[in-house]
């Protein structure tokens, strides 16, 4: 590495930390590789500022939605961050199949440890900014609107939440163009990632970014399980909630739980590289089974924390186009709750072979075991939902069928994985990857992508393109089949997970057919774009204004599409389990109230921007010793909160004058809209106005 | 006992302001939920501490660092300070007179600086025993464990400044109440944790 430039102000950053003076250097294949993702980044990040200043919308970014409190448009932003984070994870995985679908007996394309990067990144974006902030954000728009709230209890603190989980994707992307990212994985075991054998730059990156978004989830779980425990409208009993509701309440309680160890570990590996303390070091008394087992303890629940809303989604999407409520709600909500309290007592099945007496491997194979009997009640309740339904063979429930069927495999080679004996056997090979792929992308991507599909009308006013959206879906099953059933057999085989290039020629047919199952499962990825970009520009002929395209159970359909920022002009009561549902075939759901009061809402605030920019630059000075920013960013942190408390306006009235326009607007619009029976809510008559059929 | 009464048990308005006790009721739970979120984290540093207490690698031992008399101050001081800011609560809650709830908050704040004092020197008491954080991985979980707690009580202590000057800026508002309830859930947390530390750290450490 070349000398560092004014260490006082860039701390230890040089000119070769840069990829494209590596690449202007060294030209190969490898290093134009790497210039070539830092100037998408850069290309990127310039594209959409331009494309700001051309429109002139830069103010209207800023008050409309990077200071907004609204929990709608916090939710529909870290959606954007998922997806954003989402195509880049997903170009990477692409790059290491092809890598080691060429560097069969040859050295291929990328060269060790830049693929030891790409597999680290791909594994802590897709968790961390794919994931956590896809579920959170679908968690954040439906749950207030689906227990009859006006916003979620502390909508400041979830703005924090977005912009510390958007500081840490940053931080992700500005690894690509300064510096490198860690070779340790995602898990980041020391001592491989301590400073006596990692002394760059790319660990600390990986503790910086996964530390935001811990502290971003745990904010997340404080604010969803409050809302849910103490804003629910009037009769809105907890075994009145929909299935999403349960499972969103489960995994914020996981989030609070779960979050913590993991926040220690990252925070204790930094005491280790930064103070030279000695948690995880080989020498002086450190030991890496504890971090083993801080991560797990983390690691484990999370696998639940991204399951488990995707389940809420398919008990939705089942039930709606089956035209029938859940099958078996209470034994439901018993599995939903069985497994979050089960998930804290498997955490050891990640390190089976890391030396522990057999007894205790044993006593943790049998847990994990058990984790699968409320997992299994699941899918034959959603079995059960269908039987004897009127079934509408609709995108979201496609993804729901592809689901049940993937994830049943994926649960079988987990109880393989859950024998210690046969772990061993198959630990550490592709076996593995192929197993949680198995689990996690119908577990989790077909639940995000369904509730995408499915809720997209309610957000924004329009239904996505049903076409490309099966495309989309074709591509995402049989992608997934091709990229992953083969890494079975090869893990079978003997293949180790991790391998940048391989010796064993036989392997050869399964690496091509994975690579060619990654190449469909980017054009799943581009299907759902053209998607989105079809449907936009077909918007006028697809509106649902009125709100109800699918004849929907929950509250979130009993308003406009989109609700209005204040969701509910009068909370509603209700009697019942799906309320709305019934409300339609008995009641009245859509008659004028005859007042309506002002509404109290909360005001754009700077805190969240100013919060979220301070800890994203502490957070690059922590990586590049650049101390005077770290401390400047962390006293900016300190300063806005204390300011803030001071700050007593920060509540906004809408008038009862504009709640009486907004809901005119929208209560005309339903009187004029024809009431669509189910057959036909795909094409263009649905104005989203169901037909309340018995 | 009504619903009221038993809402966030202890700390709470009650009776006294009915209107913001309701608006309490949810930010003083989600308060609860985050401490719950960080006695895990503590949960977790205790844990290690007890896993890395045998690993010395033949440096200092709990036995030759750990005094009694200091930390059994120390003790002292953090209870004592728990009980002062129960007063400032309860003046707080039945509308003294606001200079009493500052004098209450003044002294708590005292408490917890001479806390952090002490503790202080007990750190460069070990210091100057070459019983740093970077000697042994059992020195490593005790900066990890005790440090932390005092950290929290560094910004509890910054926190009751602000609440003081909120005092003085605005009385007792309902955000400067609820504020009140919350820190006051704080700081008496912070004494659990260190009760947990005297017991389980200090203690033992001196029985070997």
């Amino acid at each position: 590495m070349s000398a560092p430039l004014l260490p006082a102000v860039f701390g230890r950053f040089g000119w070769h930390d840069l990829p494209f003076v590596r690449a202007w250097e060294n030209p190969t294949i490898n290093e134009l590789i790497g210039a070539g993702a830092g100037g998408m980044v850069v290309a990127g990040a310039v594209f959409v500022a331009v494309l700001l200043t051309v429109t002139g919308r830069w103010r209207w970014l800023w008050s409309e939605w990077l200071t907004s409190l609204d929990h709608k448009k916090i939710g529909i932003m870290y959606v954007v961050i998922a997806f954003v984070m989402l195509a880049r994870a997903l170009v990477e995985a692409n790059l290491m199949r092809l890598q080691q679908a060429v560097a069969i007996d040859a050295p291929g394309i990328v060269a060790p440890d830049h693929f030891a990067e790409l597999f680290s990144t791909h594994g802590s974006i897709m968790i961390f900014f794919m994931a956590m902030p896809f579920l959170t954000g679908i968690i954040n728009y439906l749950v207030p609107l689906q227990i009859g709230a006006r916003d979620v209890a502390f909508p400041l603190l979830n703005a924090i939440g977005l912009w510390l989980t958007g500081s840490g994707a940053a931080l992700m992307m500005i690894s690509l163009v300064i510096g490198k990212f860690s070779t340790g994985g995602w898990s980041g075991y020391p001592p491989y990632t301590e400073i006596g054998f990692n002394p760059g730059v790319g660990p600390d990156y990986w503790i910086w970014a996964v530390t935001l978004g811990s502290i971003a989830s745990t904010l997340t779980g404080i604010n969803i399980a409050v809302t849910i425990y103490k804003m629910r409208c009037p009769g809105m009993q907890l075994m009145r909630m929909q299935m999403f509701c349960w499972t969103s309440l489960c995994t914020a309680i996981l989030m609070v739980f779960a979050m913590p160890p993991l926040t220690v570990a990252t925070l204790l590996l930094a005491l280790d590289r930064y103070l030279g303390f000695h948690f995880f070091t080989n020498a002086l008394g450190g030991n890496m089974m504890n971090y083993a087992n801080l991560f797990w303890m983390f690691g484990h629940p999370e696998v639940y924390i991204v399951i488990l809303p995707a389940f809420g989604v398919y008990s939705e999407v089942v039930s709606t186009f089956s035209g029938k409520a859940l099958y078996g709600y209470v034994s439901l909500v018993i599995a939903t709750m069985a497994i979050a309290v089960l998930s804290f007592t498997v955490w050891l099945h990640h390190f089976f072979t890391m030396g522990q007496s057999p007894s205790i491997n044993a006593a943790f194979g049998i847990a994990t075991m058990t984790i699968g009997v409320p997992t299994g009640v699941k899918i034959y309740n959603w079995i059960w939902t269908m039987f004897r339904g009127e079934v509408r063979f609709s995108t979201p429930l496609l993804y729901s069928l592809a689901f049940m069927m993937t994830f049943v495999l994926g649960g079988l080679t987990g109880i393989i994985l859950a024998f210690p004996p046969l772990d061993y056997v198959v630990h550490n090979t592709l076996f593995l990857v192929a197993h949680f792929h198995n689990m996690l992308i119908p577990g989790t991507l077909y639940g995000m992508i369904a509730a995408y599909t499915f809720w997209f009308p309610k957000a924004f006013g329009f239904r996505l393109n049903e076409t490309w959206g099966r495309i989309a879906c074709g591509c995402w099953v049989v992608g997934f089949y091709l990229a992953f059933m083969p890494l079975y057999v090869l893990g079978a085989a003997g293949m180790p997970r991790r391998t940048q290039a391989v010796m064993e020629t036989v392997y050869r047919p399964w690496l091509y057919a994975a690579e060619v199952g990654a190449v469909i499962l980017f054009c799943g990825l581009g299907a759902l774009f053209v998607q989105l970009w079809v449907s936009i520009r077909h918007r006028n002929a697809n509106r649902v204004f009125a709100g109800d395209p699918w004849d929907g159970r929950g509250l979130e359909w009993s308003t406009s599409a989109p609700p209005p920022e204040y969701n509910f002009a009068h909370l509603p009561h209700v009697e019942q389990r799906y309320a709305f549902y019934d409300d339609k075939r008995k009641y009245a759901p859509y008659a004028r109230p005859p007042h309506y009061d002002d509404i109290e809402m909360p005001k754009n605030s700077a805190v969240a921007p100013i919060i979220g920019i301070a800890s994203a630059a502490a957070g690059f000075a922590l990586v590049w010793y650049m101390w005077w920013l770290a401390i400047l960013g962390t006293l900016v942190i300190v300063a806005t909160v204390i300011a803030r408390s001071f700050v007593r306006d920060t509540e906004k009235v809408i008038s009862a004058d504009e709640v009486r326009r907004t809901e005119d607007r929208w209560l005309t619009a339903v009187e004029q809209a024809r009431p669509i029976p189910r057959e036909i809510e795909s094409t263009s008559a649905n104005q989203g106005l169901a037909e309340a059929r018995t | 006992m009504s619903a009221s009464d038993d809402r966030h048990a202890g700390l709470n308005l009650g009776k006294t302001d009915t209107e913001t006790d309701d608006a309490a009721s949810s930010d003083v739970f989600g308060f609860w939920m985050f401490l719950m979120s960080d006695a895990v984290l503590f949960a977790l540093m205790f844990a290690t501490y007890g896993v890395m207490l045998p690993a010395t690698a033949g440096g200092p031992t709990p036995a030759s660092e750990y005094k009694i008399t200091p930390t059994f101050i120390e003790t002292l001081v953090l209870l004592t300070s728990s009980l002062t800011y129960g007063m400032a609560s309860v003046s707080m809650k039945h509308g003294a007179h606001i200079r009493r709830v500052l004098g209450w908050m003044a002294v708590t704040l005292a408490l917890g600086l001479m806390f952090l004092a002490m503790e202080l020197h007990d750190f460069s008491d070990m210091f100057s025993h070459g019983a740093y954080p970077t000697r042994s991985g059992y020195l490593s979980a005790f900066f990890g464990l005790v440090p932390l707690h005092g950290l929290h009580v560094a910004i509890g202590s910054l926190w009751i400044v602000a609440m003081m000057a909120q005092l003085l800026v605005f009385g007792t508002d309902p955000r400067v109440k609820i504020n009140l309830l919350r820190l006051g859930l704080f700081w008496h947390f912070l004494d659990i944790v260190w009760i947990a530390i005297f017991s389980t750290v200090y203690l033992p450490g001196l029985i070997r």
